[in-house]
Order: C-alpha cells, then structure tokens, then sequence
C-alpha cells in the first residue's frame, strides 16, 4: 500500500513549496477561467478567448521591458484589447472574427518589438519563452493575494450579468427583444473574459490560458444538459485536470534515469485534451441513439434546454 | 539595403507576400482567422521537434502544420469548430513546450521562428519556399471555383454537390503548404497579419473578387517591403512592421469605406441598391 503510495505520489510531493503555490494558483485560474469558459464556448468566441491571451502576453512583455508590475500589463492590455475588439468588431461572426485577428495581429507585432527591446537592454534573458509559455512552478507565493482578488471580480462581474448575459448567449435576438442591453452586456462579460484571461496567462502561461478556458467548458458542455451543471462540471474539470497534471510533472521527473522531467503544460494540456476526446464518445452514441429514432438532433443540449 | 546578402531576403518576401495575400483573401471571405491563426502558431512546435531530432526545420514544420490542418478538420467533425481550433493549437503548442524543455540553447531560434528572421536568409531556403509557394497557388486555382462558391454561397454550393466539410480542409490543407513555407522566413505569428490585413483592406476597397485578390497581393508586397526596409534601417524586428502596418492597411480600407459609404448615401442610393442585389 504504500509502496503505491509512493509511486503515484513521489517523495517530496506534499512537502514542495512550488507544488503547493502551483496547486492553489492553478486551481483558482482554472476555476475562473471554467466559469467565463462556459459562456465563452457557448457564444462560439474561442478565438477573441484566445486572442486576448497573446493581447495580454504582449502587455507582459510590456511591462518587463519598462520595469512595472507584470500583472497590471498582462490584465492592463488585455482588457484594452478586448474594448478595442468590441469597438471595431461588428456584430455579425466573420466581421468579429477579423476585428479579433487584426488586433491579435498588431499586438503580436508589438511583442515582438517589447522583446527585442527587452533583448538589447540586456534585462533578462530566457524573456521570450517565459511570457509565451510561462511555467506554474516559477510563481511566487507573493502573486497569490493579486490572483485570488482578481479572480473573484471576474466571477463576481460575470454573476452580476448572470440571466441576461446567458439569455444574449443564447439567442441574441430573444434578449434584444426582451430590452436586455446586448452590447453593454457583451462588452462586460468581454471585459470578464479580459481579466481572467489575463491572469491566467501570466499565473500559468498563454498556452494553458487557452487550454483551461476552451477545454473544461467545452467538454463540460457536451455532458451535461443545463449551464448549471455544465459550470459545476467545468470547473471540477478544470481544477482537476491542473491538478493531475502538476503531479504528472512532478513524478516525471523520476521517470528517466537522467531525472528530466517534461513541462507542467504539456502534462495539463494533454489531460484536458484526452478529456475533450473521450467526452465525443458518448456525445456521438447519444446523437446515433437520436438519429435511430428519426428525432432531429438539437444543435447542442445545454443550449435548448435554456430555450425552452 | 540592396547589398549582396539582402538579395535573398528581397527575393523570398516577394515570393511569401503575393502567396499571403492570395490565401488570406479565401481566410477573409471564409471567415477564417482562427486557423489562419492556429495552424502557423502549431506548426512551431513542429520545428522544435525537428530540431530536437537534427532533421530540417521545413520538414517539421510542414509535417507539423499539415497534421494541424488535419486534427483541425477531425475535431471540427464532431464539434464546434472554433473549439476544435483552440484544443489543436494548444495541444501542438503543448507537444512544442515538450519538445523545447528537451533542447538547451534554443532561445534566439525561438524568437526568429516566432518572430520572423527576414534579415537571415540562406540561398539554399529559396528553392524550398518558391516550390511550396507555387504548389500552393496552384492549388487555390485548382480549387478556384469550388472554393469561391463554398465561402460566399455554402448552399449553392451544397446543392451542386460540393461538399462543404470537403472544401474546408481542402482550404486548411493549403493553409498548412503556405504556412510551412513562410514560417522560417516571416515567423509563425507574423503570416497571420500578413495574410489577415491586406486581405481584409483589399475587401474593404472593392467587392469585385478578381481585384481585391490583386490589390491584396499588392497591398501585402507593399508591407513586407516597407517592413523590410523599415528593419534594415532602425533594426527594430521585422515582426513589428509587418503586424502594424497590417493593422494600418485595415484601418485605412475600413475607413476609405466608411468615408466612401457617407458619401455615396445621399445622392448615390439607386446604385448602392443595384450593388446590394449583385452581392
């Protein structure tokens, strides 16, 4: 007993401050990231989701290269960007679509331009990898307090706007009738998306920002049949899939002779991603089941559930 | 600026550019940015991994963008497809995170394929790129029609027997050719603004397609020309031109439009009419 114990938990697991931070601020950006997520895949805005991550990378490097507080780079931009993407993005998909690409575009080219900069100051080295890939291991206990306050006003926004945001989510056209303010409700929950967006990126890197955004939510979508519960579900998801992962990566270290261990994103990613694949499975039996009995398969059950 | 070891960079920007901006007016008019965005960005991971194995970067990236247009397509079977993107994306960046933490001393090769290393260019990466470039022209004019029809009317299309699910990754596919060739030179996040801008401003000067595809060549030569030189003059990345001046021509198309469309209302409505049957 433990013997297994100790092989699926190696020594030191427990004891590793780095474990431990990376356990709580995981948690938490991927709980946050769960809620905004949820709506994010039901408004089919993954790409502005992910966009604002690479926005907010570009703040970061921003900020590294002037010597101000990361965090308020990363949520700083990141929420310009999202005002911006509103502002230009018309309503319709495509034209949001390109209004999204272009600002994502303009804010890479200005972090290539900070990083140069950073480069030929001579500041720090290692600047590239770390804005775009992060690492959940290197945060410091001290970034924990800003992560947790941040966190709770993006949930709290997105609980304040909560029925008409989900009505405009749902059918925009339902919610306009109905005298709910579309716009203002869109550009608060992009806001939202901004904040957790932002800190994600800068807690766990800008690839698992994407991935604990889109991956939780969207494979939480396709089990469950109420936003509820596809909440709930999202954010056990979520918060599980980081944990799993930081302890594959941990353990990895032992796994070779020559104790090198593999990043703590792939580890997460290819938890989350495994978890989207599987979900298909009884999603595509349950669509064949309908087909069966000649019943038109809904566009997605969470959301006729809400509709009706 | 025109001296014997800029000749290749000359030469591969004006081979890339009119291939972007071809491209990208189908990423524009299909709505697209999302794997426009995704497929360039993964395909990283797959010169890392090339790297890590000793082989060449254009075969990881080819392999590695080709893949992405494939896992793109498979996932978006089944889903949504903007959510299938982003789990590609981070699952290929993901492998690349892998791939990095196994090789040491990578740090200014990521920046260049991130970020585009125009001012670097060997002779022996010309032939490479021309190939891939002409394979992929050739095969938007192969697919032309079928293509144009699938993005501005998907139900004529279907009608006519054109698989909509078919054209689409016909459509990543050359995604994919174009990305593979352009990434070592322009960088994996800057091809997006190459082939997203001059596209998006051509479409915003004329409706006609056969000239916004030409202005979006042109408007593309244009920005990878000015970045170049721009670069090669304050030494500034040339990533940073590239993604400005793209947002720029965008600005500058949406607001000729604008411009053009308060003007055209009053006296003009007939005619806008008579232009909104033929859209």
């Amino acid at each position: 007993m433990h013997q297994l114990w100790t092989w699926v938990f190696e020594p030191g697991f427990f004891s590793s401050a780095p474990v431990r931070v990376a356990a709580v601020t995981g948690g938490v950006a991927a709980v946050v990231s769960a809620v905004t997520g949820v709506f994010t895949v039901m408004r089919g805005q993954s790409f502005g989701g992910h966009a604002l991550g690479d926005v907010s990378a570009a703040g970061g490097s921003g900020a590294l290269l002037v010597g101000l507080n990361p965090l308020l780079g990363f949520v700083g931009l990141g929420i310009i960007g999202a005002g911006v993407m509103d502002t230009i993005g018309v309503r319709r998909v495509r034209g949001r679509d390109l209004a999204t690409g272009i600002v994502l575009g303009a804010a890479i080219g200005l972090s290539a331009l900070f990083l140069y900069l950073t480069s030929v100051s001579g500041a720090t080295t290692g600047a590239p990898a770390q804005i775009l890939f992060g690492s959940i291991f290197t945060i410091t206990s001290a970034t924990i307090p800003a992560v947790v306050i941040l966190s709770v006003i993006a949930v709290a926004s997105i609980a304040a706007v909560w029925r008409p945001l989900l009505l405009s989510s749902v059918s925009p056209d339902l919610a306009a009738a109905r005298g709910v303010p579309v716009r203002l409700v869109g550009l608060l929950y992009m806001l939202a998306l901004a904040v957790s967006v932002g800190l994600s990126s800068l807690a766990v890197g800008a690839i698992l920002s994407t991935a604990l955004l889109i991956g939780p939510a969207a494979t939480a979508l396709r089990l469950t049949r109420t936003v509820g519960w596809a909440l709930a579900v999202a954010c056990l998801l979520g918060a599980g899939a980081t944990w799993l992962g930081i302890l594959l990566a941990y353990d990895s270290y032992y796994w070779s002779a020559a104790h090198q261990g593999l990043p703590v994103s792939f580890f997460i990613v290819a938890v989350i991603f495994a978890g989207y694949l599987f979900s298909g499975f009884p999603a595509a039996r349950a669509a064949a089941g309908r087909r069966d009995a000649a019943v038109p398969p809904p566009a997605s059950p969470a959301h006729e559930k809400i509709a009706a | 600026m025109f001296a014997g070891f800029m000749m290749n960079t000359w030469a591969v920007a004006t081979i890339v550019a009119p291939v972007a901006g071809i491209v990208g007016f189908f990423v524009v008019l299909r709505g697209s940015a999302f794997p426009a965005h995704a497929i360039p960005k993964g395909a990283f991971a797959g010169a890392a991994g090339a790297s890590l194995l000793g082989i060449s970067t254009l075969l990881g990236l080819a392999v590695f963008s080709l893949l992405g247009a494939l896992g793109i397509g498979a996932l978006g079977r089944r889903g949504r497809s903007d959510v299938a993107t982003a789990l590609a994306l981070v699952m290929m960046l993901a492998l690349g995170a892998a791939f990095l933490s196994r090789t040491t001393q990578y740090e200014p090769e990521i920046y260049s394929l991130l970020f585009g290393e125009v001012l670097g260019v060997s002779s022996t990466q010309l032939l490479p790129v021309a190939a891939l470039g002409l394979v992929s022209i050739a095969a938007v004019a192969v697919l032309y029609r079928p293509l144009m029809l699938s993005s501005v009317v998907p139900e004529v299309a279907e009608a006519k027997g054109i698989r909509g699910r078919r054209m689409e990754m016909c459509f990543l596919i050359v995604v994919a050719l174009a990305t593979a060739m352009t990434v070592p030179v322009v960088g994996a996040l800057l091809i997006f603004s190459l082939m997203i801008g001059p596209p998006a401003a051509a479409r915003s000067l004329t409706s006609r397609p056969g000239l916004a595809m030409f202005l979006s060549v042109v408007i593309a030569l244009v920005t990878v020309w000015v970045a170049i030189a721009a670069s090669y003059t304050c030494n500034w990345p040339v990533g940073f031109f590239v993604g400005g001046l793209a947002a720029l021509s965008y600005g500058l198309g949406r607001g000729w439009a604008a411009w053009r469309h308060t003007r055209a209302t009053p006296a003009a409505a007939p005619r806008l009419l008579a232009a909104a049957d033929r859209a």
